[in-house]
């Protein structure tokens, strides 16, 4: 079976500073990788250097494309790595309103991405927003109002429509659950396990809540001081975690 | 208009101490550059070094700039401000020119070799001799939507244009159709999306003509173009096609039905009159005999 995203040797500095490195892994299609780490461990600098929003200094990014197979994306011309990330890829950002046009009304925020495919049809664009809105339980009745009249919750909510609408196959998550209430939280989780598990997308979720991996991701790696220090199944990582910082991770949270 | 026919037949007052057409030789050299340039690759914004001139931004720069580096001493001016000959803006600007270039001026449309224009297309169709120059506020169509310059220029480089459509969309989600009426964003030679300045877009379909179309924004410091003949189109949804639209009334002075109108509030009772923008137009089908239902007889008289 073809990876869809084969990850090898992956390195980022900031000058002298190790953003991260020596990453290697392999996600398959339908899979859902999370990644977690304190602040500054390298997770966020990873998933952006993934997507192509930073340059690696070294190593590979290579998915499996529609038309060719495995291309290296670090090493492809900017326009084909931009149609990427508007068609097979998604990227839902902490903050919402990172992802969303804030003075487009949420039909619009929706329809972008239609649009910048080609389509042409108002209507169509229109019952297609139409329907994504009502997938991620917002109101049909909003779908004309700007995304600022909106609460945290549907906010993001809203970004993830906006995203999956072309029907991506890889979606890059930057702690998709950060400042949100913890009921908000969990509603979003489950639409989240139930979109990702309809449309069979594969995802990497960059977060620092284990609870969040637990729910949604299939495998886990985690990371220290830009290195991988523990990577393996969910449940196996977090019910026996073999390295210390793991150990100290999974002893950290309060339980209620 | 008296005015303009005193100024032309008295070269004394023709302004000595400033080069011709006020900007010096090399800046007219440099803006000829980027002419040329923005004529070789039709809807391209080429950057200038705009000069400061002696009109606030805003008042026509670009235009001026451009019209500039374009004139010679053969040369016939002519300045529309909204389609009119006789508002401030364009008469400062004709003046500025017959005072620093002394070139002939006009008011006919066919007369003319170079027309600036604020916001209008003339009516008359334009001929394979003539310049048509545009005084242009925000060059970039894209503007509004993304504030990024570096952004806007990455998108016009890859042709990334959904943006633009999501405009459109917001207009009919909002108003049931496509509510932009002027500066409404066209699509060149199949490839960049250009902003037509504020023309109403109802001179849309005007933009595919014989003559040279030139576009100068000052402030923003970009010179673009239309070459003659260039394939425009307006953007528009499958199902909400592109309308060129103008008020549903004939010219109260005038008559003529096929012109783009402006709306003129007479009293304060709701009176209202609705006369062709373009004013050479409208003088000319007077002096011919075209009447509409608001003549008056004083007009009449004008004509």
């Amino acid at each position: 079976m073809t990876p869809l995203l084969q990850v090898e040797d992956i390195a980022k500095y900031y000058g002298t500073r190790i953003g991260c490195t020596d990453v290697s892994f392999d996600l398959y299609p339908g899979e859902v990788m999370g990644i977690v780490g304190e602040s500054g461990s390298g997770k966020s600098t990873l998933l952006n250097t993934l997507a192509g929003h930073l340059t690696p200094d070294r190593g590979a990014v290579r998915f499996d494309t529609r038309a060719d197979g495995l291309r290296d994306t670090v090493t492809m011309s900017e326009p084909e790595r931009r149609m990427l990330s508007r068609t097979d890829w998604a990227f839902v950002h902490q903050h919402a309103r990172d992802g969303l046009r804030m003075n487009v009304s949420a039909g619009g925020n929706v329809g972008e991405r239609l649009m910048a495919v080609g389509a042409r049809h108002y209507g169509k664009i229109r019952a297609t927003a139409s329907d994504w809105l009502g997938r991620v339980e917002i109101n049909e009745d909003r779908i004309d109002d700007r995304p600022a009249s909106f609460s945290g919750g549907m906010q993001q909510r809203l970004q993830i429509a906006r995203n999956l609408v072309t029907g991506p196959r890889l979606v890059f998550m930057d702690e998709p659950t950060g400042g949100l209430d913890v009921s908000v939280q969990a509603r979003l989780l489950d639409l989240l396990r139930n979109l990702v598990r309809e449309m069979g997308l594969s995802a990497i979720i960059v977060t620092h809540d284990l609870a969040v991996v637990r729910l949604l991701a299939d495998r886990l790696m985690v990371m220290k001081d830009g290195h991988v220090v523990e990577s393996g199944l969910t449940d196996q990582v977090l019910d026996d975690p073999q390295h210390g910082y793991t150990q100290l991770l999974v002893s950290s949270v309060l339980q209620v | 208009m008296t005015q303009i026919e005193q100024d032309k037949n008295a070269p004394d007052t023709v302004m000595s101490d400033y080069n011709f057409a006020y900007l010096d030789e090399q800046t007219k050299r440099m803006i000829r550059r980027a002419i040329l340039k923005s004529l070789a690759i039709p809807g391209y914004q080429v950057p200038f070094a705009s000069r400061e001139m002696p009109m606030p931004y805003g008042w026509g720069t670009g235009g001026v700039q451009v019209s500039a580096a374009v004139l010679t001493p053969d040369d016939t001016l002519k300045v529309i401000d909204q389609g009119a000959d006789d508002t401030t803006n364009a008469v400062s600007i004709r003046r500025f020119f017959e005072k620093t270039a002394g070139v002939a001026v006009t008011e006919a449309t066919a007369e003319a070799s170079i027309i600036q224009t604020r916001h209008r297309i003339p009516e008359a169709e334009l001929r394979e001799d003539q310049v048509l120059v545009y005084q242009v506020p925000i060059p970039e169509p894209l503007r509004f939507l993304e504030p990024s310059e570096v952004e806007t220029r990455k998108m016009h480089e890859l042709e990334e244009y959904g943006l633009m459509h999501v405009k459109l969309y917001e207009d009919i989600a909002q108003h049931g159709a496509i509510a932009t009426a002027y500066a409404y964003p066209v699509k060149v030679e199949g490839r960049y999306v250009m902003d037509p300045s504020p023309i109403p877009k109802f001179d849309n379909p005007k933009l595919e003509m014989a003559a040279i179309q030139l576009f100068g924004a000052g402030r923003e410091q970009r010179i673009y173009a239309l070459p003659p003949h260039t394939q425009v189109v307006s953007l528009d949804f499958e199902d909400y096609p592109f309308e060129a639209s103008k008020a549903d009334h004939p010219c109260g002075l005038c008559g003529a039905e096929d012109s783009y109108l402006d709306e003129l509030i007479v009293d304060d009772e709701g009176g209202r009159l609705f006369m062709c923008s373009d004013t050479d137009y409208c003088a000319a089908r007077q002096a011919v005999g075209h009447r509409g239902s608001d003549a008056s007889p004083t007009l009449e008289g004008v004509a």
